[in-house]
């Protein structure tokens, strides 16, 4: 990939000291939907937002760069005092609303509650009071000897911030997902078992559009990885399972959404069935195309193109890390196996990203299906220089750059990922940093 | 608090516990990794397995994607180690005493307790009246020892009351309970549903010490509050 890129990594404005430090892990991150603003959530309940600066024609090498917008505390840790259970504050999942006037808001979700936050500007005060000088105390009206019309001045920008809704108390299980529906109005929220349906508006109840409980727990072999709404057609959502199912579900067809509409599963392959085929399998994301026509999914190896026509299987297969295959014992016993990793799409549907360990991301051009792997590091990336893909070698012919399997650093993942929703900008969330990659020539992947 | 600390202290101890298996698991040089004959690299795994089972419902809230993984895994390396003996989630007795009949009757016995704890364990999120079992203090294994019938039996008599007291009418239930004590700022608004009534008294006999430290806890919580509420006076 020669694309020419130049990368900000941000760090948390906080000092950093031992809860600092964890709190600062980078648990998810979202463009909205123009890519002006990008969000990012962490472990200790923060959402940092960043606002894409205009491009100015006295910088040219500045246009376009990402700069902190607003910081604000979503959630807090919360103690559950009759099940003697610590609530996590971390952000597991940030979704902005379609703008409907000059403010932006998103809703955001640990792994109970969701809240809805307005973001407003203020950059104008008024000035020219009667009853008031400049201090705002009150004048000897004595001297007040004619009348003036206050008139607005520019101040310093002033991002506000305000809690709007808090959604609580609807899920049992942990929150893995929201989605926001085509129809600006309704949302859902989706937990290991469970999914409800929500108006935006209204916090005191929601709908159980999804119920995979068993009537006994005994029985329990599946549970709910990811959902999302499909992008135009306000009754259709899909949901993925652990055993590596999606759902297509359609809610005009009954109020209770069990029976799916559409499952698309493959088949197990005999001759890579394993212990581990079933953990594999199970899906961590699941993504709609910008067209709707597609679904994009990730699980541990690879992540799969589906056609919403087509049930049988995936039309397209990508390997991420297929010498990992091998090494999945190891990987089981120390639970990286259960690592959950985000895919997306790029705006025209075409490039597909998802990350994987060492830090490396990975991108497949569903064209000319052409595959590179990157690097989000700062000892690789200096501002403004070319990433340069990266190799893994896996025994035989080794060149000089590349890393074996074996020095894989498993403790450096890629989980959370985001792609501009129009033009090639990427955003990856590498542990508590966040890179920002941008391709600055209209180049094409080789 | 006593839940923050305690859970913090088990994730650092399986922290510590897993980077050093992995550093056995990953050590090319050791034998279960390449080159075990398959018998034995199952059993590891099926060990390994159960170690994360246990792991994870010791969890004040286990991560439930994380168990059904690791219990499905479970089942299917237990099916390849006894392929005779079926493998139905309801254990039947054991035939002979042979080790895989013994493997498969300690296993799902361990199975179906540590899914009896879990059910136990979410019958009590749900708010139902049953006691809570403490998982700290008695592990699956422990609780397995009685044979897999009476915990089927108490999973049994569990199974209609989950039916009839699902979620919606919990708060139906609760309307006839002062709940004058519950009405403390102190307690999160997530417990507004699962306000425990009079029913969750009886039945409290196992691990009482757990229990009642809770409450003694929590009394004084409250007494602490009311006491900086209340101004300063005599006695008391």
């Amino acid at each position: 990939c020669v694309a020419v890129v130049t990368t900000r990594h941000l760090r948390s404005a906080f000092a950093l000291d031992s809860n600092s430090y964890v709190a600062d892990i980078i648990s998810t991150v979202e463009f909205n939907h123009t890519g002006e603003l990008l969000a990012t959530g962490d472990k200790g309940g923060r959402v940092v937002i960043f606002q894409r600066e205009p491009e100015s024609k006295n910088a040219p090498h500045s246009q376009g760069e990402y700069d902190v917008y607003s910081t604000f505390q979503s959630h807090e840790p919360e103690f559950d005092y009759l099940k003697s259970l610590e609530i996590e504050e971390k952000i597991n999942k940030i979704k902005w609303l379609p703008q409907q006037n000059a403010a932006h808001s998103l809703l955001s979700t640990n792994d109970k509650t969701i809240k809805l936050w307005k973001i407003t500007e203020r950059d104008k005060r008024p000035e020219g009071y009667n009853l008031k000088d400049e201090e705002g105390k009150l004048k000897d009206l004595s001297t007040v000897t004619s009348l003036q019309v206050p008139v607005l001045k520019p101040m310093d920008l002033m991002v506000e911030v305000s809690p709007r809704r808090i959604f609580a108390n609807g899920h049992t299980y942990h929150i893995n997902s929201i989605s926001v529906n085509s129809d600006c109005e309704t949302y859902m929220s989706a937990d290991d078992l469970r999914i409800n349906l929500w108006h935006l508006a209204i916090t005191d109840r929601s709908f159980n559009i999804v119920d995979i409980k068993p009537a006994n727990m005994e029985d329990l072999t599946e549970v709910i990885t990811a959902s999302e709404f499909h992008p135009h057609h306000c009754n259709l959502f899909v949901y993925s399972s652990s055993k590596g199912s999606l759902r297509l579900c359609d809610m005009r067809a009954a109020a209770l959404c069990d029976k799916h509409s559409k499952l698309f599963e493959e088949p197990e392959d005999p001759s890579n069935r394993s212990f581990f085929s079933e953990i594999i399998s199970s899906v961590s994301d699941v993504k709609f195309s910008h067209s709707g026509r597609y679904m994009l999914t990730r699980d541990y190896l690879t992540v799969k193109v589906w056609d919403l026509n087509m049930e049988a299987r995936p039309i397209e297969t990508y390997q991420v890390h297929d010498y990992l295959r091998s090494k999945l014992c190891s990987l089981y016993e120390n639970d990286c196996i259960f690592d959950k990793f985000e895919c997306a799409w790029n705006g025209s549907d075409s490039v597909i990203m998802t990350g994987a360990y060492n830090n490396f991301f990975r991108m497949f051009d569903r064209n000319t299906k052409r595959d590179v792997t990157l690097e989000a590091s700062r000892e690789s990336s200096k501002p403004r220089a070319v990433l340069k893909p990266r190799r893994v070698c896996v025994g035989g012919k080794r060149r000089r750059d590349d890393i074996s399997v074996d020095s894989l650093d498993f403790t450096k993942k890629i989980l959370h990922t985001a792609w501009h929703p129009a033009e090639n900008i990427i955003a990856i969330a590498a542990t508590n940093n966040l890179y920002i990659f941008q391709d600055k020539v209209n180049s094409e992947m080789h | 608090m006593l839940s923050k600390g305690l859970k913090r202290k088990r994730e650092e101890e399986e922290e510590k516990e897993s980077l050093a298996v992995d550093a056995l698991w990953l050590d090319p040089g050791h034998a279960a990794v390449a080159q075990a004959p398959p018998a034995a690299a199952s059993s590891s795994l099926f060990d390994l397995s159960v170690l994360k089972l246990h792991h994870s419902l010791q969890q004040s809230e286990p991560d439930l994607r994380h168990l059904v993984l690791v219990v499905n895994t479970l089942r299917r390396i237990q099916a390849s180690m006894a392929p005779a003996a079926a493998l139905p989630p309801v254990p039947s007795p054991p035939a002979a005493p042979s080790m895989a009949d013994n493997l498969l009757a300690s296993s799902d016995a361990a199975l179906s307790a540590s899914m009896a704890s879990l059910l136990e364990d979410l019958s009590h999120i749900e708010g139902l009246s049953q006691a809570p079992q403490p998982l700290a203090d008695e592990g699956p294994p422990g609780r397995s020892m009685g044979g897999a019938a009476p915990s089927l039996g108490a999973l049994d008599l569990l199974g209609p009351a989950t039916g009839c007291l699902l979620d919606d009418g919990l708060e139906g239930l609760f309307e006839d309970i002062d709940t004058s004590m519950y009405d403390n700022e102190l307690w999160a608004p997530a417990s507004e549903g699962l306000k425990p009534g009079p029913e969750d008294e009886p039945g409290k006999e196992e691990a009482p010490e757990l229990d009642e430290a809770e409450l003694d806890y929590l009394m004084d919580v409250l007494v602490g509050t009311q006491a900086l509420e209340r101004p300063p006076g005599p006695g008391r």
